[in-house]
């Protein structure tokens, strides 16, 4: 039995531990905020938090957690005010939505490490993010509205 | 340093100045697995229902079913946007209700960019009709002249007095009142619409998005819900020949392995055959496929390879068997011209891949379906499944949840059949999930093609002659099989070439088709328009002018094209040239337009290009104008996309620009990466490594401008792909002096 902390909650996990972290986020614990769009590290729909790191929890297997901590779209935030959610839904982000849960784990975890990143940043931190629709010039935008308004809040 | 945490959302949008009483729906929308049955058309003593997709509750809210399927276009927005205006409802107190499939919405197939186009005028009449008895039920309870009252804001309102009543507390007696004559509606003057055609509504369902709270069809869980995944054949039609049944078994979380219903073709939107393995969850379904070890007979279609199969259709398009439009002579005009010139154009097979993969989830009980699915078109899956399991369409419940991506893909229901076969024979519910490699190698494909163009130049240095030949299968041979000619495909960038030109041919040449042949957004007009706006601008250049300059006089005087005048047998999207002209004079606009946003003909930097293609489909119009540069290792990058849409009347604003970004990612991906490639049969890409897609650093900037107009409604989602690859090419033609035919451009190693 595995013991893994999802937004701070600490579930029991009894399957095979080489399950990827995607399908025992999805199918066993219910979390189906984080989304499969290739399984293969491709995409980046699946992209998670470990201990604040984004990865892809569609190549990295349960047994590989440990105590780390998970955190996933569900997790950003309680009200739904995590600057980059907000920034994402004050711009019309989305078109299907789909790749959305993973293009904003990947953009908080970017903005976690480098709080105002240039165009460049944002294209190498998103370059494993795949958006079909085609909201890629939207998405930096968000991000780039994301870090104003966290300066914004912090100077407040 | 700058540290990111949570902020309230009134600062949020205090800071950005946006006042928080803008237009965000502030409603909770009901979860997908709670949406009552059959709820529109219920009136009651508290509901008013006048028609099928408006109800007005005692407790003031306005319930709007949203009959199609969302995918990205916005319709779960534009569909309410249209409603509320005309009925006169605050944006705040409405609820949105996701239509089952059901005959009595009229067509809820959300393909062919038609939502807006075909329902724009009975949504207002369904808005209408409510707004009008409300204001019947208010001028009697005032014994005023309904003339006298208006609606605003879910209040019926009488200026005279100053009274006023709320919609809520309309609803008995509005009940009570005959539906009036669609004859006798009083539809808004356009000058009046609060919603229609401004840009600041937000997403309905931006927020369930942004917090990974909403249900696509890969999301649906039900009470001890089985999960599948299936081996289908490699290759169209093989049959199972083995398959270890134990070994799969023995996989932990596997509970059964069953044979699918072998597949006779046509395939039409039948289950391609196979084995399922369904188990407790997806991974041991996915493992447990993999430890089948299948065995398949040999299909005729194995010999299908793409390197011979070009070949082939590049012979196909010297012999054309069918005439599509002649006008003129035009193999005399190519005779006596001065100058001859020729091109071929080539696009291979390619599919959706939208984030999501197909998902369909059946639970079959008491002799009734309930099923989920991310479907175009819950009326087409009702219908499958169906005649497939046996079971009465009126007994199979269709629920449509939200679309990971649809680009066509969801609009062929033989996921939705394959869960319904297997819920129903074992008895519990089941969820079939498409892995990335099941969509990209078991999929309808949008066509191979390769086509011939020639134009005579004459004396007098005026284009004389145009001759179009294209070879590619058609979509018919997945309804019929063994067709191999194509039929409706013409109408989309073939046949409605518009230019001015004396002597005009098109022509198909046979292509058999060893794969399911189906559409993708924009469908042949993809290869069709990359053709033509390629070609154009090869004359342009040919002749030494202005490309721009080229395309307008190209197009010749204003007029409404009727290519019936000259042999052709012309579809216009089902829509009549009466209401939805081909018209010359938008076409010019639109180009004038994207030619102004880009500033054509400014100095450019060095190593820039830029380039310029209209095309119109789905009864809209689209101009782009591409700017390119070539850095010194020759690689492209794209920089600015400007494109002018002329849509007709425009509904929701920011979802045309949306769509027109997206669309330019779509086909931006198609240009330079996306290809299948068959082999014996076999489609030998499987994921997003072999099929690539445009990535963050692709990614151009795309200005968008909508043109101003009262016209019809036309089309949004597809219109904006065709014109962007040859505009892209023609960039680089632009900045390189090379032409490139053949897509997709990675193959040049120039990205
Ligand atoms: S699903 Fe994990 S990267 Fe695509
Ligand atoms: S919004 Fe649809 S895939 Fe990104």
């Amino acid at each position: 039995m595995i013991t893994l902390s999802i937004n701070g909650k600490s579930h029991q996990f009894n399957d095979d531990g080489d399950m990827p972290l995607l399908w025992a986020l999805r199918d066993v614990l219910k979390y189906t905020g984080t989304k499969y769009g290739c399984g293969k590290g491709l995409c980046g729909a699946c992209t998670v938090h470990v201990d604040g790191q984004p990865i892809r929890s569609c190549v990295t297997p349960v047994s590989a957690i440990g105590k780390q901590k998970v955190t996933t779209i569900e997790g950003l935030s309680e009200h739904a005010d995590h600057p980059v959610q907000q920034a994402w839904q004050s711009l019309n982000v989305p078109q299907c939505g789909y790749c959305q849960s993973g293009q904003i784990m990947s953009a908080v975890a970017l903005l976690e490490r480098n709080s105002a990143p240039n165009d460049k940043d944002i294209e190498l931190a998103m370059s494993g993010n795949i958006c079909r629709c085609g909201t890629y010039q939207r998405i930096k935008q968000a991000i780039h509205l994301a870090a104003d308004l966290a300066t914004e809040v912090k100077g407040s | 340093m700058k540290h990111i945490k949570n902020v309230s959302r009134r600062s949020f949008l205090k800071k950005l100045g946006i006042s928080s009483t803008a237009l965000v729906l502030g409603v909770q929308l009901p979860s997908m697995l709670t949406i009552p049955k059959a709820l529109a058309g219920v009136t009651g003593p508290d509901k008013f229902s006048p028609n099928v997709y408006v109800q007005i509750g005692a407790d003031n809210i306005v319930s709007i079913v949203v009959h199609r399927s969302e995918m990205g276009q916005g319709i779960r927005t534009s569909i309410p946007m249209i409603v509320a205006d005309e009925l006169g409802a605050d944006w705040q107190q409405i609820d949105i209700i996701q239509g089952l499939g059901d005959k009595k919405y009229g067509s809820q197939n959300t393909d062919g960019s038609r939502s807006v186009r075909r329902f724009y005028q009975p949504l207002r009449e369904a808005g209408a009709s409510a707004r009008m008895m409300l204001q019947q039920a208010a001028a009697e309870k005032w014994q005023v002249d309904v003339s006298e009252t208006r609606a605003d804001n879910n209040f019926i309102i009488h200026d005279k007095s100053g009274q006023k009543l709320s919609f809520g507390s309309l609803v008995k007696a509005a009940s009570a009142l005959t539906v009036p004559e669609a004859s006798t509606l009083i539809l808004k003057p356009s000058k009046d619409f609060k919603f229609i055609g401004k840009s600041d509504v937000a997403l309905v369902d931006g927020k369930k998005i942004a917090t990974g709270a909403t249900t696509f069809g890969f999301d649906v869980e039900l009470d001890n819900m089985r999960y599948a995944v299936i081996a289908r054949p490699p290759v169209l039609a093989a049959k199972v020949k083995s398959f270890d049944e134990k070994a799969a078994k023995a996989v932990s979380g596997v509970i059964d392995v069953v044979q699918m219903p072998e597949l006779e073709e046509p395939a039409v939107f039948k289950p391609l055959g196979g084995v399922a393995v369904i188990a407790t969850n997806t991974w041991a379904a996915i493992k447990g496929r993999e430890a089948l070890n299948i065995q398949w007979h040999e299909s005729e279609h194995q010999n299908y390879t793409s390197e011979t199969y070009k070949q082939a259709l590049a012979k196909s398009c010297d012999n054309p068997a069918k005439a599509l439009r002649s006008k003129g002579d035009t193999s005399k005009a190519l005779a006596e011209a001065k100058k001859v010139i020729k091109a071929s154009y080539y696009v291979p097979e390619l599919i959706h891949v939208p984030m999501e993969p197909p998902a369909a989830t059946a639970h079959y009980h008491d002799g009734i379906f309930d099923i989920w699915a991310c479907t175009q078109t819950p009326q087409s899956s009702q219908g499958t499944v169906a005649q497939i399991t046996g079971v009465a369409a009126e007994n199979i419940n269709i629920n449509v949840t939200l679309l990971g991506g649809g680009f066509g893909r969801k609009s062929k229901p033989d996921f939705v059949a394959e869960a319904a076969i297997l819920a129903k024979q074992l008895n519990v519910p089941v969820k079939v999930l498409w892995t990335r490699e099941d969509e990209i190698q078991n999929g309808y494909y949008h066509a191979v093609s390769y086509q011939k163009l020639t134009a005579g130049i004459d004396n007098n240095g005026r284009i004389s002659a145009w001759q179009h030949h294209v070879a590619e299968p058609p979509i018919g041979a997945t309804f019929s099989k063994g067709a191999d000619l194509i039929g409706s495909e013409a109408d989309l960038g073939l046949i409605d070439m518009p230019f001015e030109i004396a002597n005009v041919s098109c022509a198909a040449g046979k292509a058999p088709a060893h794969t399911r042949i189906g559409w993708m957004r924009s469908v042949t007009n993809i290869n069709h328009a990359f053709a033509t706006g390629s070609f154009v601008d090869e004359l342009a250049h040919a002749k030494g002018v202005d490309s721009k300059e080229h395309l307008i006089s190209l197009i010749g005087a204003d007029r409404k094209i009727d290519f019936a005048e000259e042999n052709a047998k012309y579809g216009n999207y089902g829509e009549t040239l009466e209401k939805f002209p081909v018209d010359t004079a938008r076409m010019k606009a639109v180009i004038n337009k994207a030619s102004k946003m880009a500033d054509w003909g400014r100095k450019l930097p060095k190593g820039h290009g830029l380039g310029i293609a209209m095309h119109r489909s789905f009864v809209s119009y689209v101009a782009c104008v591409v700017e390119v540069s070539e850095d010194s290792d020759g690689k492209i990058k794209v920089h600015d996309v400007w494109m002018a849409v002329d849509c007709g009347l425009a509904v929701n604003l920011e979802r045309i620009r949306s769509q027109m970004e997206g669309a330019a990612i779509f086909a931006l991906s198609l240009t330079f990466y996306s290809e299948l490639t068959a082999k014996n049969g076999v489609i030998e890409q499987n994921n997003f490594d072999g099929y690539q897609v445009a990535r963050f650093a692709d990614a151009p900037m795309t200005h968008v401008e909508i043109i101003k107009s009262d016209a019809a409604p036309g089309g949004v989602g597809e219109p904006g792909v065709p014109p962007i690859a040859p505009a892209i090419c023609n960039a680089i033609f632009d900045a390189t002096g090379k032409r490139y035919r053949e897509l997709p451009l990675k193959q040049y190693n120039i990205v």
